[in-house]
């Protein structure tokens, strides 16, 4: 039974990691572009939302709305002014500015709120849980978390292959050269893209909060999760990239049933088997 | 040989004769700065061979720092090797192990190969804090009869010490150099410049990247078995931290010139003296490190010696061949 719970758990961790990947993948799918800095920008999320409501005392919704404004203005803003100018057949330079900007994030935030680990209280969604058999129990707050990666991938997809949006960010992501021909901006699109993944990230930075402790170390932790999800899925594959985090958190979880110490390095070692034994992904990236 | 040439080489060929003799003019303190200085040399040129010339950009080259330092602290415990067979059965071993983690990264393209080369680093990470033979997740010490065998008396050591970092620093250079000088080079030069275009000429890319990978990580990890020589102390921590193995030697490579030999070293020298003013400033120090790294690739992504050469036509170490 505790076999059945695990992988149960497992699953709905699944969900967080697949928010983690959500934004990562998109950056990827539309610009070839990989973000160094994404995991902690999901911790900068995590620590807004904690001033809001905690330090400010604002209404939490109130707050999940400003966070998320903040994070898409702060990335359309990124991608205008810093990260379009080193975008190209150069991997080096995208790569160097997201890790500096990784190092600049982690120590501002060690700067501002201390090397103290932190958590966003949620209230009765915290203790609240729905009864499956007499061992087994789905909490709220995971079960809400599921919810909402399911939400988002879903709305993505909408995006991305139903929307006039969609259009160009998928036209730009085929052939970067020719938009610009038919009356397209790249620069705007890219950083349009990026306010999107930025406000998946913010969305990702609550549940963060919510559901975990972190503290200003805790990005690339989550870089490295939000990567493996996306590669076990397939890349350009939204819907993989929810089955890749599904399999991240039921490897994580078995793994620290067998031994707390092995949680993490589990994961690891899924990732790397499947990458062995599948390196497109489970579910590599179908052509519409 | 034009004055382009003959100044930077006076300029580095004084540095190395001043760094052959450094026991006999520097103190303590000095010294052991310049042994660190020299291990962080040792690990540029490794990178800036790596992603300067292969254009595989590794953010888990502490893999390799960390796997040197604890396969020499396992040989000089358990099998009992002297200091300096240690220190090569530690190189060769942490190669040895890059075949299988290459094989795995090399999966990977482009930018996911740097975050891939970051989990396996991490993988080597937990599972150093699972031997318990090695300390676990609080580390071990060297026994002090390592230390002991190094020499007769603390000056004695501290010169031993100071030669094993000064032929590892100097042997990252020349190498390099006479590696870009040989066949290998025109195969490496090629594919920094375009790896289409190398591949139409006949270099078989994957395999000289693949060797390169191979040999960078055994010198990364003969770097790593010494700089934990020097510290007596492994931790797992310590031994995979992303921040001082990989996060220092990209910055350091990238303000000196990313693509040639002397970044590096000149990134070497304005890494430790922008250390010497600033490190007490602690987190704004890092976030100083942080913007400049963006800067230089912002305003010329070739770095200083790429920007100087560029202008003033400088060079030292001549790896262009001319006709």
């Amino acid at each position: 039974m505790v076999w059945i719970n695990a992988v149960l758990q497992g699953v709905l961790l699944g969900g967080l990691y697949a928010l983690f990947a959500a934004g990562l993948s998109l950056m990827f799918g539309v610009m070839r572009f990989v973000n160094i800095a994404h995991g902690d920008f999901i911790v900068v999320g995590a620590y807004l939302i904690l001033t809001f409501v905690i330090s400010w005392g604002l209404n939490p919704i109130i707050g999940v709305a400003l966070v998320l404004i903040l994070m898409a203005a702060a990335g359309y803003l990124n991608q205008r002014f810093v990260l379009n100018r080193v975008l190209g057949k150069d991997i080096l330079p995208p790569i160097l500015v997201t890790f500096g900007l990784s190092i600049i994030v982690q120590n501002g935030l060690l700067e501002l709120f201390s090397a103290d680990s932190r958590k966003l209280p949620t209230g009765t969604w915290e203790t609240s849980s729905l009864a499956l058999t007499d061992q087994i129990a789905v909490g709220l707050l995971p079960f809400l978390m599921f919810l909402t990666a399911v939400g988002v991938i879903a709305a993505m997809q909408f995006v991305f292959y139903r929307s006039a949006l969609g259009r160009m960010l998928r036209a730009t992501s085929d052939d970067p050269e020719i938009v610009p021909l038919m009356g397209g901006n790249n620069a705007r699109i890219f950083a349009i893209a990026t306010a999107l993944a930025s406000l998946v990230v913010g969305i990702a930075g609550i549940w963060l909060a919510m559901k975990t402790n972190f503290d200003p170390a805790a990005g690339p932790a989550r870089l490295l999760f939000a990567f493996e999800a996306v590669i076990i899925g397939g890349l350009g594959n939204i819907w993989g990239t929810l089955l890749g985090g599904i399999i991240l958190g039921v490897a994580q979880t078995v793994g620290a049933q067998i031994d707390a110490g092995y949680q993490i390095l589990a994961g690891h070692l899924v990732f790397l088997l499947l990458l062995v034994l599948r390196p497109k992904g489970l579910l590599p990236k179908v052509s519409h | 040989m034009q004055a382009k040439t003959i100044f930077p080489i006076a300029a580095f060929a004084t540095g190395f004769v001043a760094l052959s003799v450094a026991p006999f003019w520097a103190d303590r303190a000095d010294l052991r700065l310049l042994m660190e200085g020299l291990s962080y040399l040792a690990l540029a040129q490794m990178w800036n061979l790596l992603a300067g010339y292969t254009g595989l950009v590794s953010v888990g080259q502490q893999a390799f720092v960390g796997l040197g330092g604890y396969l020499f602290f396992a040989l000089a415990m358990f099998a009992g090797l002297p200091v300096i067979p240690g220190l090569i059965g530690a190189a060769v071993l942490t190669a040895l192990i890059a075949l299988p983690t290459g094989w795995i990264a090399f999966r990977l393209n482009g930018a996911y190969f740097a975050i891939g080369t970051w989990v396996i680093a991490e993988v080597f990470r937990l599972f150093a804090a699972q031997i318990g033979s090695l300390g676990g997740g609080s580390g071990i010490s060297l026994p002090v009869t390592v230390a002991r065998s190094l020499g007769e008396g603390r000056e004695a050591r501290e010169m031993t010490m100071y030669y094993i970092a000064f032929v590892i620093g100097a042997v990252s250079v020349g190498a390099v150099w006479a590696l870009l000088r040989s066949r290998w080079g025109l195969a490496l030069t090629a594919i920094r410049d375009s790896e289409i275009a190398a591949e139409t000429v006949g270099v078989d890319t994957r395999r000289v990247k693949f060797l390169i990978y191979i040999l960078t990580a055994g010198f990364t990890g003969l770097t790593g078995a010494f700089i934990f020589l020097q510290k007596l102390r492994i931790t797992p921590d310590a031994a995979f931290s992303v921040n001082d193995w990989t996060a220092f030697v990209i910055f350091i490579v990238v303000i000196g010139g990313v693509g040639t030999i002397e970044g590096p070293i000149i990134g070497t020298i304005l890494f430790f003296a922008l250390r010497q003013v600033a490190a007490d400033w602690g987190t704004w120090y890092l976030m100083l490190m942080g913007a400049i790294a963006i800067a230089v690739m912002l305003v010329d992504k070739r770095g200083l010696w790429g920007a100087l050469r560029s202008r003033l036509g400088l060079s030292a170490f001549v790896t262009e061949r001319r006709l």
